[in-house]
């Protein structure tokens, strides 16, 4: 168990049962009077944030959370399926739990999966992934019109702009941190 | 950044020196690893070898020597309180006390406006005012002295009694009141505290139920604590006892009396006494928002 002498930004707490992140931490104390511990903290499942001031005396439950690296295997309706290819174990995650992430999951993608007992509340992906364009308006040579990008769906339905040249069919890179195109994939 | 910050400490520290010399202050060192603190609820103290503690406040010796006839006393040392670290706190803190025999706690509000433009003239001649959370601060405006319960009324609208049977008093203090403070482009002074808020403080004469204690607030930020002495043994011994009590109730060890100090008591002529936290002195003088910056270590960089 933790004491409130233990709290401090990124300790990760079982609360109501669910995990959360310290992630903002003050000591209060006025004259004379009870100390405050005032934390802002992050649910690790669904991200609302929540304010909540402790006393001394009070304590917690530490949140054990594993990172273990998995394979996606595949979609059905809303829920994705991993795997972990040392002991096959497989994991289901939500669309909604997944958020953004989704954008990205092409099959056998490697990805790391946050567990929080025999949950899994969210995914690190890597930095790069390569996906092909399936869908993308044609570049009419000579255009002159100055638009410098153009939307471009990629092989997981997600859409995003990508530079005039970039064809159906082609290769890209995209960076999962801002979900931009980065570059082409030559060859 | 933290070169100037500790060129500014230094010079802070200085002039609050020069200001108690001019003065006709005795500066005085007092031990600082003594067999006992005066026992408060919520004050721990670092205990060493042979159950000794290093001090939380020189109080208990500062008060010993008006006991012995001192009337004007200062001292700037360094004071240890168990866990306490946050923006604001250090475990390891330099507090600034003064004393004055003869005295209530009014005479103590006025040094302590006196002391603030002081400050505020040499430290920071083109200003002449502090900063906290980017509202300017000046000393040479009119202060407010606002009742403790005053402040709790017209800023919380609720009654300082009630939030404290309710166990509510800390938090409204510091998530309605100070903040309140903190919007005065002045100093502020909170005064006349419920007297079981003040261990050491003698209550008023037309109001046994509250406590000559006041709290200097700057930009919202406590500074110091003062109060016209209790120099009653028997009533003394009884709220360290009191306070005792309650330790045990929340799980904290009981505390050794200041024997000494209890003996001597009955000789304090009447004073006054007052604590100021010089760390804080140096953050508003820097327009610091964190005590980490005015500090050469923090502990987590030791």
């Amino acid at each position: 168990m933790y004491t409130v002498a233990d709290l401090k930004k990124g300790l990760k707490i079982i609360l109501d049962g669910d995990p959360y992140l310290v992630v903002a931490f003050d000591f209060v104390k006025p004259g004379k009077g009870q100390a405050l511990y005032r934390t802002k903290m992050r649910n690790m499942i669904n991200g609302s944030l929540l304010d909540r001031t402790y006393r001394s005396g009070e304590s917690f439950e530490p949140a054990s959370l594993e990172e273990r690296s998995m394979e996606y295997l595949y979609k059905e309706g809303e829920h994705y399926t991993f795997m972990d290819q040392q002991t096959y174990e497989q994991v289901v995650m939500e669309e909604e739990t997944l958020g953004d992430a989704k954008n990205y999951l092409l099959e056998n993608l490697k990805v790391e999966v946050m567990l929080f007992g025999e949950k899994a509340i969210g995914i690190s992906l890597p930095n790069f992934v390569n996906l092909r364009v399936t869908e993308t308006e044609q570049w009419a040579k000579g255009d002159t019109s100055g638009n410098d990008s153009k939307p471009a769906t990629v092989e997981t339905g997600y859409v995003l702009r990508v530079p005039p040249f970039i064809e159906a069919g082609e290769l890209i890179v995209i960076d999962t941190r801002t979900g931009e195109y980065s570059t082409r994939v030559k060859g | 950044m933290k070169l100037d910050a500790l060129w500014l400490r230094a010079n802070v520290i200085k002039t609050v020196r020069d200001f108690f010399w001019e003065r006709g202050f005795l500066e005085v060192e007092t031990p600082l690893l003594i067999p006992a603190n005066a026992p408060e609820e919520y004050i721990n103290p670092i205990i060493t070898t042979n159950s000794w503690q290093l001090q939380t406040s020189p109080e208990i010796c500062m008060k010993r020597l008006l006991c012995g006839g001192h009337q004007k006393l200062f001292q700037i040392s360094r004071c240890w309180r168990s866990d306490e670290r946050g923006s604001r706190h250090l475990s390891e803190f330099t507090m600034l006390e003064w004393y004055r025999a003869g005295c209530d706690y009014h005479t103590l509000m006025g040094d302590c406006e006196e002391l603030l433009q002081y400050v505020a003239a040499k430290c920071l001649p083109d200003s002449r005012s502090f900063v906290r959370n980017s509202t300017r601060i000046t000393p040479f405006a009119p202060w407010e002295r606002i009742s403790v319960q005053e402040a709790f009324l017209r800023f919380g609208q609720t009654d300082v009694w009630e939030c404290l049977r309710k166990g509510l008093y800390e938090e409204i203090l510091t998530s309605v009141v100070e903040p309140a403070l903190a919007g005065f482009s002045a100093p502020v002074i909170l005064m006349d505290y419920p007297k079981e808020l003040a261990a050491l403080a003698r209550t008023k004469p037309d109001d046994s139920e509250l406590a000559e204690r006041f709290e200097l607030y700057v930009g919202g930020l406590e500074l110091a604590n003062g109060f016209s002495e209790l120099n009653k043994p028997d009533e003394q011994r009884r709220r360290f006892e009191e306070a005792n009590r309650t330790r045990n109730n929340i799980g904290q060890a009981v505390l050794p009396m200041p024997e000494p100090f209890l003996n001597t008591l009955a000789m304090m002529p009447e004073s006054a006494g007052i604590a100021m936290g010089l760390d804080r002195l140096v953050m508003l003088t820097a327009g610091a928002d964190t005590i980490d910056e005015i500090v050469a270590f923090t502990p987590e960089e030791l």
